[in-house]
């Protein structure tokens, strides 16, 4: 029986997640290393990895700096009340429900050259939609609710004790912040930094809808890929997708990692 | 420098500037979309919903993210049982590997299934062969939404099998009863929650799913066209309220199972 049980999770792995993943490393290699090259060294391959380190990065730093103070808000405001506070603690996950399709139409619906506030910033110049500020404006909508359940957890796990001690002696916010409260949440401020670096990286249905996949300009790995596949050469979508799950696999090991950290913590 | 840090209009810039950065983010678009949609008045609305190939769109999805949904509620409780009761070589291995599909791009995750059932394939050949077509068909669409949403159920499970003492599971066998009878009266009960909860979120992604599937599907409509992809069509022909009266459905739709699962869940914390 035992047997059994254990053979079936065994096959239900290699099917679902191990047979696809050797299959794109296969892939890629179909042309030797000289064909995965000549996939990356294609000047759209480069310019598309760079659109998406350039979002990563921003990205990142934005939604974890916004996210550890709407955590810090939603759990330890005191001027806001009750009722708000829950509200707003459930409008953080809208983005979890929202189709990444339908994130992308949001911002085009908002900010569009159609749009009452795309039109006035056409007027000076300024491009949202179909240029770099929607598509970080985009990736900052999906990623958002990530840091925000990271640390709220450990925050409310920890009580303000200490903090109310700290400000009694006299600290005031920002030292209490840094002495006492960072330390506590260090680890779950980077464990949510990884999980939105790994969903930046892969942000495709909102980043396709507002770029307008421009090559060499707007264009992302992810949309890279998928035009690829539609021009049918599988190959360079692999070699492309092989660095993007690279990537994502090396994150997966920093949040396995991460995790042990915290037990120990 | 402390009279600077320490004045009130810091604190209060601060507030303002993080709940601004909150309702424009968030609150703002979402509402955008509810009111474009019904900018053209009721009737507009309706009529974008009547066009046969949106709302075939859109039941065709409820369809394919249920199938996907149930078939993640089975391997999904199979597999978080197994890695939690048993211990076996490989095990760790296997239960970080869980989590690789909110890692990857989900266009990487389409690709892959691509690669691996597509023309060309030995599974493709052999499926042709057999008369089954599964890219570009509407299996290949579940097995991209069941990849994408794995790791749910399991995560939802896990830790409330780790909570199950063994005890109740012992106290069950010395009573006499069979190893199927407490599964179902002990085991399984106190799962459910888990269950539940895992496989609500796995539908409500599995509606919501676009990149994996617009790799696999044929994006044929009213046979295998999605209603993410169908919204992705709208917008690249420049019809932004049909686009906006079909997210308004899936909108409200993973609304709903959100807010029924944060029940089931509040439930479950009261019992």
């Amino acid at each position: 029986m035992r047997r059994l049980w254990i053979g079936l999770t065994y096959a239900v792995f290699l099917i679902l997640l191990i047979a696809p993943l050797s299959k794109i490393i296969t892939s890629a290699f179909s042309g030797g290393l000289a064909g995965l090259g000549r996939a990356l060294g294609r000047p759209e391959a480069m310019h598309a990895l760079m659109m998406t380190g350039a979002i990563v990065v921003i990205v990142t730093l934005l939604n974890t700096l916004f996210g550890i103070m709407m955590a810090l808000y939603l759990v330890r405001a005191t001027w806001l009340g009750g009722k708000i506070k829950s509200l707003l603690n459930s409008i953080v996950d809208l983005p979890y429900a929202v189709s990444p399709v339908i994130g992308g139409l949001m911002i085009v619906l908002l900010l569009g050259p159609d749009s009452i506030i795309g039109g006035f910033l056409e007027g000076t110049g300024f491009r949202v939609v179909y240029a770099f500020p929607g598509m970080i404006i985009a990736t900052l909508f999906v990623t958002f609710p990530l840091m925000v359940r990271e640390v709220m957890p450990v925050l409310q796990e920890i009580g303000n004790d200490q903090e109310q001690a700290a400000s009694t002696l006299g600290a005031y916010s920002w030292l209490t912040f840094r002495k006492v409260t960072w330390p506590m949440i260090r680890w779950a401020v980077v464990y949510g930094m990884v999980l939105t670096i790994a969903r930046s990286l892969g942000e495709f249905g909102a980043v396709l809808v507002v770029s307008g996949n421009i090559m060499n300009r707007t264009q992302t790995a992810t949309t890279l890929v998928y035009q690829d596949v539609e021009n049918f050469n599988v190959a360079a979508a692999s070699g492309v997708a092989l660095v993007l799950a690279v990537f994502s696999a090396g994150l997966l090991l920093i949040m396995e990692w991460i995790k042990k950290r915290k037990e120990v913590h | 420098m402390t009279a600077l840090i320490s004045h009130k209009g810091w604190t209060w810039g601060f507030r303002s500037t993080i709940l601004l950065y909150f309702f424009v983010l968030i609150v703002l678009p979402i509402c955008g979309v509810y009111v474009q949609s019904f900018s053209a008045g009721w009737n507009v609305f309706a009529e974008s919903l009547s066009d046969p190939i949106a709302w075939k769109a859109v039941l065709l999805t409820l369809k394919l993210g249920l199938t996907a949904a149930m078939i993640n509620v089975v391997i999904g409780t199979m597999v978080a049982w197994v890695l939690i009761k048993y211990r076996f070589p490989g095990r760790t291995f296997l239960n970080s590997l869980v989590d690789l599909p909110f890692a990857l791009p989900t266009a990487v995750g389409g690709l892959m299934i691509l690669l691996l059932l597509g023309p060309g394939s030995w599974i493709g050949t052999a499926a042709e062969a057999a008369g089954l077509q599964i890219v570009f068909h509407q299996p290949a669409i579940v097995i991209a939404m069941v990849f994408v949403t794995f790791p749910f159920v399991i995560r939802a499970v896990q830790p409330l099998l780790e909570e199950l003492e063994v005890s109740q599971e012992e106290a069950a066998y010395t009573m006499g009863a069979s190893k199927a009878r407490t599964f179902f009266q002990v085991i399984l009960p106190s799962m459910l929650p888990g269950i539940i909860s895992g496989g609500m979120l796995a539908f409500s992604r599995a509606l919501a799913e676009f990149g994996a599937v617009v790799l696999v599907a044929g994006n044929i409509p009213g046979r295998t066209l999605v209603a993410s992809v169908f919204i992705y069509g709208e917008v690249e022909s420049d019809n932004p309220v049909g686009a906006a009266a079909v997210s308004v459905v899936l909108l409200t739709l993973s609304f709903t199972v959100l807010w029924l699962m944060n029940r089931v869940q509040q439930r479950g914390r009261r019992a």
